[in-house]
């Protein structure tokens, strides 16, 4: 028998992951042990130093280029970016799952059976500070996304896939408020969920397959003996396609890419507001990091099979969700189209095999998660005593009550509609054009066709806020806490700054746009 | 002196200004309008200045600058004004003051916060001047669009009857004709070798079918924004649901955008699809001439039919721009200038009946003469501006644009001659159907209509009057301005005069 190699592996390198997930660890530990009425503040404050943390290990990493466990995971220029974007959006998504002053025990429930202002449930609420079982959960699901975008080979790549699904399940269910929507949120995207990822396995069985028998080389399914057997496996062809159709419906159910896009607006209606920011932004922004380095890594030498294929599910993405946003009117449901016509416009910039095109979509990763996740920190600000107001009639004449919230909401629409000196302008600028460089510019004469439509239902919402009376049912804005307040003011500038001086991040974006191989 | 920069100063002047003004208290509104007054006269000033600066026979771009913006995509804060954004930026100086004084009592019969008013009209005098002072054609794109927003505001927030409908119509066409532009933008950028400076861009020689392309998404943008037919059809809305003033601002100066896109953008950068779409240009611009105009005439609403009016006025100067001869073009130009003088003060002077009256309907009115004899001779002197009376401006600016179409094109300058008539019918009309005849009895009970004009109102149209008179008789301070940057743009497109007419043409135009 001979002798078990162990790979080495670069802790250093690895630190973010093993922060987060060792935080999350220890998140469950304060769970069993602190009492509760201190439980909330020492599970945000754990989970936002280990975000930090791990932050601030990316950063130390910054000029890693490597290979480390074995094949497992790169720590290369674009899952540096990813992993440093996915942290600082998760923050602020932190931030707002942390927020407890405006309602009383937060957005988040326990124990499902409890309903919503019945004594267990004031209980619950009173002098606890709510339940916290959710910093576990995420803190869980930050660190797979941070394994997702540096995961090397198909199976890293499906067990970190896992590890941020299911808590993403659960958390979709902790819903305070209408309990019903968000048990059966969680219901059909767990299911939905379970389907994408047998897809993605059974990918991964094919691709397996299809690497054995390249004279010199064992079979695997890590990323450079994959690229490998593109050019030289003798085996059939229709493994690869067959493998990467359903490699392609696992990640980008995950981008919630038409025709895997049903969970969408379901679940971001029905799931707690900032867990839909959260997934709005940290997950979009692991899936599409994934979808990059499979593409751009494992399957570049197929560039030519995939594209049109990908180019299609762009369009009909982009088509999807500008058409029925048109026709929402409820605000986390128009949102929710409206994710999901950006996930096309990422895909247009997946699409161009350029630097210029990974370091678009890195950068438009970025500005659009800093976009949504201020949306949804309106949105849980808009309510009454009901809860959350999310019915688009119900935000009539909302510039008249509360003219500053709706003048930060009207901004982040704007942007949304790519009006120039907002993020959204730069970075629909920063997909087309090398997309466009790449000759394809029918991606880009539909994302533009679909860019007018979109315009509509984004217009509506600011002349029902600004141009509409307000009647009786229109809430008020409630004064928010500190930790919402700080979430939507860097959300804010963000969509500000970097719409009027996108060099520094595009830079960034632009030295860390190469993978290892 | 001519180191100072101008275009940048004259471009955020009014946004800080802006920024002052709505930081005003909601509290003391007469503040608000006096430091938006005084702000607007500061910027009219630096203007002139820079107008006595400009060396009419120096180079074809003066004062440029130029900053580096986004470096990774070639984006700089590039300013350089030629003798036709000149014209266009004085326009503008000139008008916002009139307008902003006005809109003096405009802004309270609404609900709305009046210094908020005073600063979007600010910021819409930034988005303009940045507009036709960029020679950068990404930083030309972004105050193109942001250019929208303040508009969108003043109409849906401010403005009168169906206001959210216009101002959502507006928002929407125009957004339309701008991702179009978008693409093009885009698309030029990569053909270009990655570069938005204009100086750059001109020098390019781009494929024929490619030109043609991109040459159609600009065209398609500046087309909605002029608005040529048969994309007219929000003007009228959004001129009809505009405050008075805004709508002064947004026929007068925003639509130029349009026209001087197509100046600027079109023609020099694909010269040979601007000749091979020149055919269709004018027939648009014919149609827009004849059509618009026999709506015009149809109108019952005063500000409907003074949009109409200018959509009839901006197929002239679609004519005189496609015409492709200098006298043409300069005539174009001048038109520009002129229509933004004269519709400018008929919307004013409309803005000003409507408000005594109430209502904007021709049919309410009826012998108005008889209680306001002053504003009526106003807006009969503004209305035969309009139809290019000889002696007013617009007169000098039509005779170019036809006499310099008859060179290359006469069925084009006929047919366009027959908009005259009509403009003739329309104005007389509506003349003769608000302030002649027998004096409708209700109009008597109305407080209003018993109030000629004020001092404030009589500033506000002396200067325009006086501008739209002393150009009509003397426009060679204009014309030399705009000449050579026109020549020159002609020669871009590949076309010369014909040889034996234009000395004659050109010094009776002097």
């Amino acid at each position: 028998m001979t002798e078990l190699k162990l790979p080495s592996i670069d802790y250093a390198a690895l630190a973010p992951i093993l922060i987060m997930l060792g935080a999350a660890l220890v998140g469950v530990l304060v769970e069993a042990f602190v009492p509760r009425r201190l439980r909330n503040g020492v599970q945000l404050a754990l989970a936002l130093v280990a975000v930090l943390g791990a932050l601030t290990m990316v950063i130390l990493n910054s000029d890693d280029r490597l290979i480390t466990a074995g094949q497992a995971l790169a720590v290369d220029g674009p899952t540096l970016f990813l992993q440093g974007a996915i942290l600082i959006l998760a923050a602020m998504a932190l931030l707002l799952i942390g927020e407890r002053s405006v309602e009383r025990g937060g957005a988040f429930v326990a124990h499902a059976a409890v309903t919503a202002e019945s004594a267990d449930d004031r209980r619950q609420a009173d002098g606890v500070g709510g339940t916290t079982e959710v910093y576990p959960l995420a803190t869980f699901a930050i660190g797979g996304m941070l394994i997702f975008v540096a995961a090397n080979d198909l199976l890293t790549m499906f067990i970190a896939l896992e590890v941020f699904s299911l808590p993403l399940y659960l958390l979709c269910a902790l819903a305070r408020r209408r309990r019903l929507l968000s048990q059966e949120a969680a219901m059909k995207y767990f299911l939905l969920g379970a389907y994408a990822s047998a897809f993605f396995l059974f990918g991964v069985a094919l691709i397996y397959g299809f690497t054995s028998g390249i004279p010199g080389r064992v079979a695997g399914v890590d990323f450079a003996t994959v690229h490998a057997a593109v050019t030289d496996s003798p085996a059939s062809p229709v493994l690869l396609f067959a493998g990467m159709a359903l490699l392609a419906i696992g990640l980008l159910f995950k981008a919630a890419a038409a025709p895997f896009h049903v969970w969408t607006p379901d679940v971001y209606q029905g799931a707690p507001t900032p867990v839909t920011g959260f997934m709005a932004a940290c997950t979009k922004v692991a899936a599409f990091g994934a979808l990059l380095r499979v593409f751009h890594v494992a399957f570049s030498g197929a560039a030519w099979d995939f594209t049109p294929v990908l180019g299609a599910v762009a369009v009909l993405t982009m088509l999807v969700g500008a058409v029925l946003a048109v026709t929402q009117t409820d605000i986390k449901r128009l949102l929710a189209y409206s994710s999901i016509a950006n996930a096309g416009y990422l895909l247009v910039g997946v699409l161009a095999p350029s630097k210029d095109g990974l370091s678009g979509t890195m950068f438009y990763l970025v500005a659009y998660g800093f976009s949504v996740l201020a949306a949804f920190a309106v949105v849980t600000l808009v309510r009454d005593a009901d809860g959350e107001a999310t019915h688009l009639s119900r935000w009539a004449g909302l510039g008249r009550r509360s003219p500053f919230f709706a003048a930060i909401f009207t901004f982040i629409l704007l942007a949304f509609a790519g009006i120039p000196l907002t993020s959204g302008f730069t970075s629909k600028f920063a997909v087309f054009a090398p997309a466009l460089d790449a000759n394809q510019a029918w991606l880009v004469i539909a994302g533009v066709l679909t860019s007018m439509v979109l315009a509509f239902p984004y217009l509506r919402v600011v002349v029902m806020m600004w141009l509409s009376e307000p009647g009786d049912a229109t809430p008020t804005v409630t004064v928010p806490g500190a930790l919402t307040s700080a979430a939507l003011v860097i959300g804010v500038l963000a969509t500000l700054v970097l719409g009027v001086a996108p060099a520094p991040l595009l830079d960034l974006a632009n030295g860390a746009a190469e993978f290892v191989r | 002196m001519s180191n100072f920069p101008f275009l940048s100063v004259l471009t955020v002047a009014p946004l800080v200004g802006a920024l002052i003004v709505a930081l005003l208290p909601r509290r003391s509104p007469e503040l608000a309008k006096q430091v938006a007054f005084g702000w607007s006269l500061l910027v009219l000033v630096l203007s002139v200045i820079m107008w006595i600066t400009f060396q009419a026979d120096g180079d074809r771009f003066q004062f440029r600058e130029s900053y580096a913006w986004i470096p990774n995509w070639g984006v700089n804060f590039t300013f350089a004004a030629d003798g036709i954004a000149l014209v266009m930026l004085m326009l503008i100086a000139i008008l916002v003051p009139l307008v902003i004084l006005a809109s003096w009592h405009d802004a309270e019969s609404s609900k709305r916060s009046v210094p908020v008013y005073f600063a979007l009209l600010l910021i819409l005098e930034c988005t303009m001047i940045g507009v036709f002072a960029a020679a950068d054609v990404f930083l030309f794109y972004v105050f193109f669009e942001v250019m929208l927003v303040p508009m969108y505001f003043l109409i849906g927030s401010y403005g009168g009857h169906q206001r959210q409908y216009a101002a959502v119509k507006f928002f929407l066409y125009s957004l339309v004709g701008g991702l179009f532009m978008l693409a093009a933008v885009i698309g030029l950028w990569v053909v270009g070798g990655k570069t938005f400076d204009w100086q750059a861009l001109s020098q390019v020689d781009i494929s024929t079918g490619t030109g043609r392309w991109l040459f159609l998404g600009f065209f398609l943008a500046f087309a909605i924004k002029a608005p040529f037919f048969p994309f007219h059809t929000w003007l009228p809305d959004a001129g009809g649901a505009a405050p008075a003033g805004a709508a002064a601002l947004l026929v007068g100066v925003l639509d130029k955008v349009g026209t001087f896109g197509i100046l600027r953008y079109c023609l020099p950068l694909f010269p040979e699809a601007s000749r091979w779409f020149a055919p269709w240009a004018l027939a648009l611009g014919l149609i827009g001439i004849i059509y618009a105009a026999l709506l015009a005439v149809g109108q019952n609403d005063l500000k409907r039919l003074v949009s109409y009016t200018s959509i009839a006025h901006f197929g002239f100067i679609g004519v005189g721009i496609f015409a492709f001869t200098t006298q043409a073009g300069t005539g174009a130009v001048l038109y520009m200038l002129n229509h933004g003088l004269a519709t400018g003060l008929l919307f004013l002077v409309v803005g000003m009946l409507i408000a005594r009256r109430g209502s904007a309907l021709i049919s309410d009115f009826g012998g108005a003469g008889k209680l306001v004899p002053l504003l009526a001779g106003v807006l009969f002197f503004a209305g035969l501006a309009s139809l290019a009376l000889p002696g007013t401006a617009p007169f000098v600016s039509e005779f170019l644009v036809l006499i310099g179409t008859f060179t290359t094109n006469k069925p084009v300058a006929v047919i366009a001659t027959l908009g005259i008539i009509l403009a003739a019918a329309y104005v007389l009309w509506m003349v003769q159907r608000t302030t002649q005849g027998t004096l409708n009895p209700a109009l008597t009970e109305v407080e209003g209509m018993r109030r000629d004009l004020s001092l404030r109102e009589k500033v506000v149209v002396a200067p325009l009057i006086a501008l739209i008179v002393l150009l009509g008789f003397y426009p060679k301070p204009v014309t030399d301005v705009i000449n050579p940057a026109v020549r020159a743009t002609m020669q871009d497109v590949g076309r010369t005069d014909p040889a034996p007419t234009v000395g004659s043409v050109q010094e009776a135009a002097k």
